[in-house]
Protein backbone atom coordinates (compact mmCIF):
# COMPACT_ATOMS: atom_id res chain seq x y z
CA UNK A 1 0.00 0.00 0.00
CA UNK A 2 1.93 3.71 -1.02
CA UNK A 3 1.56 5.36 1.75
CA UNK A 4 -0.74 8.90 1.37
CA UNK A 5 1.75 11.17 2.11
CA UNK A 6 3.51 10.26 -1.36
CA UNK A 7 0.31 11.52 -2.87
CA UNK A 8 0.11 14.22 -1.15
CA UNK A 9 3.88 15.39 -1.93
CA UNK A 10 2.82 14.14 -5.43
CA UNK A 11 -0.06 16.63 -5.19
CA UNK A 12 1.97 19.01 -3.84
CA UNK A 13 4.68 19.48 -7.02
CA UNK A 14 1.92 19.33 -9.04
CA UNK A 15 0.48 22.14 -7.66
CA UNK A 16 3.46 24.55 -7.53
CA UNK A 17 3.93 23.85 -11.40
CA UNK A 18 0.90 24.46 -12.17
CA UNK A 19 1.54 27.83 -10.17
CA UNK A 20 4.71 28.46 -12.49
CA UNK A 21 2.40 28.50 -14.90
CA UNK A 22 -0.27 30.93 -14.41
CA UNK A 23 2.69 33.15 -13.11
CA UNK A 24 5.31 33.27 -15.86
CA UNK A 25 3.23 31.95 -19.52
CA UNK A 26 1.81 35.41 -21.15
CA UNK A 27 -1.07 33.13 -23.29
CA UNK A 28 -4.08 32.91 -21.71
CA UNK A 29 -4.85 28.97 -23.20
CA UNK A 30 -1.39 27.83 -21.45
CA UNK A 31 -2.36 29.96 -18.27
CA UNK A 32 -5.60 28.41 -18.31
CA UNK A 33 -4.38 24.83 -18.70
CA UNK A 34 -2.16 25.33 -15.64
CA UNK A 35 -4.86 26.42 -13.51
CA UNK A 36 -6.66 22.80 -14.87
CA UNK A 37 -3.50 21.58 -13.19
CA UNK A 38 -3.69 23.10 -10.26
CA UNK A 39 -6.82 21.46 -10.16
CA UNK A 40 -6.34 18.09 -10.52
CA UNK A 41 -3.59 18.69 -8.31
CA UNK A 42 -6.32 19.32 -5.32
CA UNK A 43 -8.36 16.85 -6.47
CA UNK A 44 -5.65 14.05 -6.28
CA UNK A 45 -4.85 15.42 -2.34
CA UNK A 46 -8.80 14.76 -1.78
CA UNK A 47 -8.90 11.76 -2.83
CA UNK A 48 -5.70 10.69 -1.35
CA UNK A 49 -7.31 12.09 1.80
CA UNK A 50 -10.78 10.75 1.57
CA UNK A 51 -8.40 7.05 1.09
CA UNK A 52 -6.85 7.41 4.47
CA UNK A 53 -9.66 8.76 6.57
CA UNK A 54 -12.03 6.03 5.36
CA UNK A 55 -14.69 8.80 4.79
CA UNK A 56 -15.89 9.83 0.92
CA UNK A 57 -16.83 12.77 1.57
CA UNK A 58 -13.79 13.79 0.20
CA UNK A 59 -14.49 11.54 -3.41
CA UNK A 60 -18.07 13.33 -3.46
CA UNK A 61 -16.14 16.54 -2.92
CA UNK A 62 -13.63 16.01 -6.12
CA UNK A 63 -16.57 14.82 -8.25
CA UNK A 64 -18.26 18.78 -7.78
CA UNK A 65 -14.63 20.06 -8.00
CA UNK A 66 -15.07 18.52 -11.21
CA UNK A 67 -18.21 19.35 -12.60
CA UNK A 68 -17.89 23.21 -11.41
CA UNK A 69 -14.03 22.57 -13.10
CA UNK A 70 -15.88 21.61 -16.83
CA UNK A 71 -18.21 24.53 -16.01
CA UNK A 72 -15.37 27.00 -15.88
CA UNK A 73 -13.52 25.79 -18.57
CA UNK A 74 -16.70 26.45 -20.82
CA UNK A 75 -17.24 30.29 -19.53
CA UNK A 76 -13.50 30.60 -19.67
CA UNK A 77 -12.77 30.06 -23.08
CA UNK A 78 -15.84 31.72 -24.19
CA UNK A 79 -14.35 34.60 -22.61
CA UNK A 80 -11.15 33.99 -24.31
CA UNK A 81 -12.60 33.92 -27.71
CA UNK A 82 -14.76 36.82 -26.87
CA UNK A 83 -11.27 38.55 -26.14
CA UNK A 84 -9.60 37.43 -29.02
CA UNK A 85 -12.17 38.56 -31.59
CA UNK A 86 -11.97 41.92 -30.64
CA UNK A 87 -8.24 42.35 -30.04
CA UNK A 88 -6.76 39.55 -32.22
CA UNK A 89 -4.83 38.25 -29.39
CA UNK A 90 -4.46 35.72 -26.83
CA UNK A 91 -1.98 37.26 -25.45
CA UNK A 92 -3.38 38.48 -21.09
CA UNK A 93 -0.40 41.69 -21.15
CA UNK A 94 -2.17 43.15 -24.55
CA UNK A 95 -5.62 43.07 -22.47
CA UNK A 96 -3.98 46.47 -20.16
CA UNK A 97 -6.90 48.85 -20.36
CA UNK A 98 -7.63 48.89 -17.02
CA UNK A 99 -3.33 49.42 -16.33
CA UNK A 100 -2.77 52.46 -14.48
CA UNK B 1 8.07 -4.33 -3.73
CA UNK B 2 4.42 -4.09 -4.00
CA UNK B 3 2.31 -3.56 -7.45
CA UNK B 4 0.69 -0.53 -6.56
CA UNK B 5 4.14 1.13 -5.04
CA UNK B 6 5.56 -0.04 -8.40
CA UNK B 7 2.99 1.56 -10.36
CA UNK B 8 3.04 5.06 -8.13
CA UNK B 9 7.02 5.37 -8.81
CA UNK B 10 6.31 4.68 -12.55
CA UNK B 11 3.48 7.20 -12.84
CA UNK B 12 4.80 9.96 -10.90
CA UNK B 13 7.91 11.27 -12.75
CA UNK B 14 5.98 10.56 -15.68
CA UNK B 15 2.98 13.18 -14.32
CA UNK B 16 5.64 15.57 -12.87
CA UNK B 17 7.85 15.23 -16.66
CA UNK B 18 4.64 16.20 -18.29
CA UNK B 19 3.57 18.82 -16.01
CA UNK B 20 6.76 20.68 -16.17
CA UNK B 21 6.60 20.02 -20.41
CA UNK B 22 3.36 21.61 -20.51
CA UNK B 23 4.59 24.81 -18.61
CA UNK B 24 7.76 24.93 -20.60
CA UNK B 25 5.91 24.45 -24.29
CA UNK B 26 6.24 27.05 -26.54
CA UNK B 27 2.82 25.09 -28.93
CA UNK B 28 -0.04 25.06 -27.55
CA UNK B 29 -1.29 22.19 -29.08
CA UNK B 30 1.85 20.24 -27.34
CA UNK B 31 0.74 21.96 -24.27
CA UNK B 32 -2.56 20.82 -24.48
CA UNK B 33 -1.36 16.76 -25.51
CA UNK B 34 1.30 16.85 -22.49
CA UNK B 35 -1.74 18.17 -20.42
CA UNK B 36 -3.21 15.15 -21.44
CA UNK B 37 -0.49 12.46 -19.93
CA UNK B 38 -1.13 14.04 -17.16
CA UNK B 39 -4.66 13.79 -16.23
CA UNK B 40 -4.02 10.08 -17.42
CA UNK B 41 -1.55 9.97 -14.75
CA UNK B 42 -3.56 11.27 -12.24
CA UNK B 43 -6.48 9.33 -13.27
CA UNK B 44 -4.19 5.98 -12.58
CA UNK B 45 -3.34 7.25 -9.35
CA UNK B 46 -6.75 7.31 -8.63
CA UNK B 47 -7.36 3.78 -9.27
CA UNK B 48 -4.30 2.87 -7.14
CA UNK B 49 -6.48 5.12 -4.38
CA UNK B 50 -9.47 2.47 -4.95
CA UNK B 51 -11.61 4.92 -6.25
CA UNK B 52 -12.61 3.60 -9.81
CA UNK B 53 -15.39 5.98 -10.12
CA UNK B 54 -13.28 9.08 -10.21
CA UNK B 55 -11.03 7.26 -12.56
CA UNK B 56 -13.40 6.81 -15.28
CA UNK B 57 -15.08 10.50 -14.67
CA UNK B 58 -11.51 12.09 -15.03
CA UNK B 59 -10.72 10.45 -18.16
CA UNK B 60 -14.09 11.62 -19.49
CA UNK B 61 -14.35 14.58 -17.98
CA UNK B 62 -10.77 15.49 -18.14
CA UNK B 63 -8.64 13.75 -20.69
CA UNK B 64 -12.04 13.32 -23.18
CA UNK B 65 -14.92 16.61 -22.73
CA UNK B 66 -12.27 19.35 -21.68
CA UNK B 67 -9.19 19.29 -23.34
CA UNK B 68 -10.93 18.61 -26.77
CA UNK B 69 -12.42 22.03 -26.01
CA UNK B 70 -9.56 23.23 -25.35
CA UNK B 71 -8.24 21.47 -28.70
CA UNK B 72 -10.94 23.14 -30.31
CA UNK B 73 -10.15 26.71 -29.06
CA UNK B 74 -6.97 26.45 -29.81
CA UNK B 75 -7.46 25.80 -33.20
CA UNK B 76 -9.85 28.55 -33.90
CA UNK B 77 -7.86 31.19 -32.08
CA UNK B 78 -4.93 29.79 -34.54
CA UNK B 79 -2.04 27.73 -33.50
CA UNK B 80 1.04 30.34 -35.07
CA UNK B 81 0.05 32.57 -31.98
CA UNK B 82 3.53 34.43 -30.76
CA UNK B 83 4.09 34.94 -26.88
CA UNK B 84 6.17 38.31 -26.65
CA UNK B 85 8.84 37.68 -24.21
CA UNK B 86 9.07 40.75 -23.01
CA UNK B 87 8.81 41.50 -19.52
CA UNK B 88 6.26 43.79 -18.20
CA UNK B 89 7.29 43.26 -14.32
CA UNK B 90 10.49 43.17 -13.32
CA UNK B 91 12.25 39.65 -12.63
CA UNK B 92 8.77 38.27 -12.74
CA UNK B 93 9.43 34.99 -14.12
CA UNK B 94 12.68 34.25 -11.64
CA UNK B 95 10.64 35.80 -8.64
CA UNK B 96 7.73 33.61 -9.32
CA UNK B 97 9.71 30.27 -10.12
CA UNK B 98 11.16 30.70 -6.74
CA UNK B 99 8.18 31.35 -4.71
CA UNK B 100 6.57 28.59 -6.24
CA UNK B 101 9.81 25.99 -5.35
CA UNK B 102 9.45 27.56 -1.80
CA UNK B 103 5.82 27.22 -2.07
CA UNK B 104 6.46 22.95 -2.65
CA UNK B 105 9.22 23.09 -0.04
CA UNK B 106 6.33 23.94 2.55
CA UNK B 107 3.91 22.04 1.55
CA UNK B 108 6.85 19.16 1.51
CA UNK B 109 7.63 20.16 5.51
CA UNK B 110 4.02 20.36 6.65
CA UNK B 111 3.16 16.85 5.61
CA UNK B 112 6.39 15.50 7.39
CA UNK B 113 5.26 17.73 9.99
CA UNK B 114 1.85 16.64 10.35
CA UNK B 115 3.34 12.52 9.67
CA UNK B 116 1.66 12.32 6.58
CA UNK B 117 4.72 9.87 5.41
CA UNK B 118 3.51 7.73 8.22
CA UNK B 119 3.26 4.03 6.48
CA UNK B 120 0.11 3.07 8.54
CA UNK B 121 -2.64 2.02 6.52
CA UNK B 122 -6.10 3.49 5.51
CA UNK B 123 -8.35 3.09 8.68
CA UNK B 124 -11.72 1.64 7.83
CA UNK B 125 -11.70 2.54 3.82
CA UNK B 126 -12.65 -0.94 2.66
CA UNK B 127 -15.95 -1.18 5.07
CA UNK B 128 -17.24 2.41 3.50
CA UNK B 129 -16.29 1.44 0.24
CA UNK B 130 -18.19 -2.14 0.86
CA UNK B 131 -20.40 -3.50 -2.18
CA UNK B 132 -17.77 -1.91 -4.71
CA UNK B 133 -16.98 2.23 -4.73
CA UNK B 134 -19.57 3.50 -7.11
CA UNK B 135 -22.27 2.15 -5.62
CA UNK B 136 -21.18 3.64 -1.98
CA UNK B 137 -20.22 6.68 -3.45
CA UNK B 138 -23.84 6.75 -4.48
CA UNK B 139 -25.34 7.03 -1.66
CA UNK B 140 -23.50 9.41 -0.16
CA UNK B 141 -23.92 11.77 -3.12
CA UNK B 142 -27.79 10.90 -3.49
CA UNK B 143 -28.67 11.14 0.33
CA UNK B 144 -26.13 13.69 2.05
CA UNK B 145 -25.48 15.49 -1.14
CA UNK B 146 -28.52 15.60 -3.22
CA UNK B 147 -29.58 19.39 -3.14
CA UNK B 148 -25.84 20.35 -4.54
CA UNK B 149 -26.25 17.55 -6.89
CA UNK B 150 -28.77 18.92 -7.89
CA UNK B 151 -27.87 22.64 -8.13
CA UNK B 152 -24.43 21.30 -9.69
CA UNK B 153 -27.38 20.59 -13.35
CA UNK B 154 -28.30 24.86 -13.05
CA UNK B 155 -24.56 25.84 -13.07
CA UNK B 156 -24.18 23.88 -16.17
CA UNK B 157 -27.00 25.19 -17.76
CA UNK B 158 -26.10 28.72 -16.89
CA UNK B 159 -22.76 27.39 -18.17
CA UNK B 160 -23.93 25.93 -21.52
CA UNK B 161 -26.13 29.26 -21.91
CA UNK B 162 -23.57 31.63 -21.19
CA UNK B 163 -20.65 30.42 -23.40
CA UNK B 164 -23.13 30.29 -25.86
CA UNK B 165 -24.33 34.42 -25.77
CA UNK B 166 -20.29 35.27 -25.07
CA UNK B 167 -19.19 33.82 -28.49
CA UNK B 168 -22.61 35.11 -30.10
CA UNK B 169 -21.82 36.77 -33.60
CA UNK B 170 -24.13 39.36 -34.30
CA UNK B 171 -25.16 39.71 -37.45
CA UNK B 172 -27.07 43.07 -37.81
CA UNK B 173 -26.31 45.72 -40.23
CA UNK B 174 -25.19 48.43 -38.37
CA UNK B 175 -21.72 48.53 -37.56
CA UNK B 176 -21.55 50.87 -34.46
CA UNK B 177 -24.19 48.57 -32.74
CA UNK B 178 -23.74 46.31 -29.95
Amino acid sequence: MTPVGYFLVLSGILFSIGTVGVLVRRNALIMFMSIELQLNAVNLSLIAFSRQLGDLQGQVIAFFSMVVAAAEVVVGLAIIVAIFRRRRTADVDDADLLKW
Amino acid sequence: MAVETLVFWIFAPISVASAILMVVQRNAVHAALFLIVNFFCIAVFYLLLDSPFLFVAQIVVYAGAIMVLFLFVIMLLGVDQQESLKERLVAQRPLAIIISAGVALEIFFAIRLADGLTKAPPKGFEAVNAGGNVKALAEVLFREYFLPFEVTSILLIIAAIASMVLTKRKFTNDKGGA
